[in-house]
């Protein structure tokens, strides 16, 4: 299993190149789950033309490191890794993906979408999009500080 | 003590990617308080009401969190990564 787990990039990333790193050729594994999040083209009514992703150097990926960590005591899987772009994007390029292995495929489910959850609210980036009609941060969703309620964890971020 | 602060965001365009200041207060919520009574960008960025969120020396914290010399504080709008 690779050792690096957290990658906070400004280039694009290749899924089969990531979970290839991340498997890293280890018998025990029999279920891979990635998820990938892109730019969508609209938001909130408008057109958007691009995306700028802004992070804290440092504090992204020790936050991330502790949310694998956590994902490790949960879930009973083998890996996981984390790949995050910053700078400036447009639809529908890839931002991030997540990726977990594990024997069996609940568990890797699982931790996938508990570590979306937890880096949706709790790693510290943050998007502005462009639109017709001007720059605009992005709002945190109520939806997502219920999503990582789900997990016993109560930390609201919107 | 001396404590460094760090903006981000929509707070780091209001005022600036961070600063080091001289300062006595015991806690974030001290700290922030502090930084309001400044006035002017500092009031409106921090304003109580307004969804500021803190870290501490690297991990988001709540406002009771204790300072001490040397702390990394850092303020910013809630989180949208993903």
């Amino acid at each position: 299993m690779s050792s690096a787990r957290v990658f906070i990039q400004t280039h694009d990333f290749d899924l089969q190149q990531e979970v290839a790193a991340l498997h890293a050729g280890d018998c025990r594994v029999g279920a891979v789950c990635t998820f990938v999040g892109t730019v969508r083209d609209r938001n909130h009514g408008s057109d958007v033309s691009s995306m700028e992703l802004e992070h804290y150097p440092g504090m992204t990926e020790k936050a991330i490191e502790a949310m694998i960590d956590d994902a490790h005591r949960r879930f009973d899987i083998l890996g996981a890794r984390v790949v995050h772009r910053i700078g400036m994007l447009e639809p529908p390029d890839r931002i991030m993906m997540v990726a977990v292995v594990s024997a069996h495929r609940g568990q890797s489910f699982q931790a996938c979408e508990f570590l979306m959850d937890y880096l949706k609210t709790q790693a510290p980036f943050w998007k502005k999009e462009r639109t017709p009609e001007g720059a605009r941060w992005v709002d945190a969703r109520v939806a997502d500080d219920a999503a990582l309620a789900r997990w016993g964890i109560d930390a609201p971020n919107a | 003590m001396k404590i460094s602060i760090r903006y981000f965001a929509s707070v780091r365009e209001a005022l600036g990617s961070g600063e080091t200041i001289e300062s006595s207060a015991p806690t974030l919520a001290a700290l922030r308080e502090e930084l309001i009574a400044r006035g002017g960008a500092y009031a409106s960025a921090l304003a109580h009401g307004k969804a500021v969120r803190m870290a501490l020396d690297q991990v988001m914290s709540a406002e009771s969190a204790p300072l001490r010399d040397g702390s990394e504080v850092a303020f910013f709008p809630p989180v949208t990564g993903g």
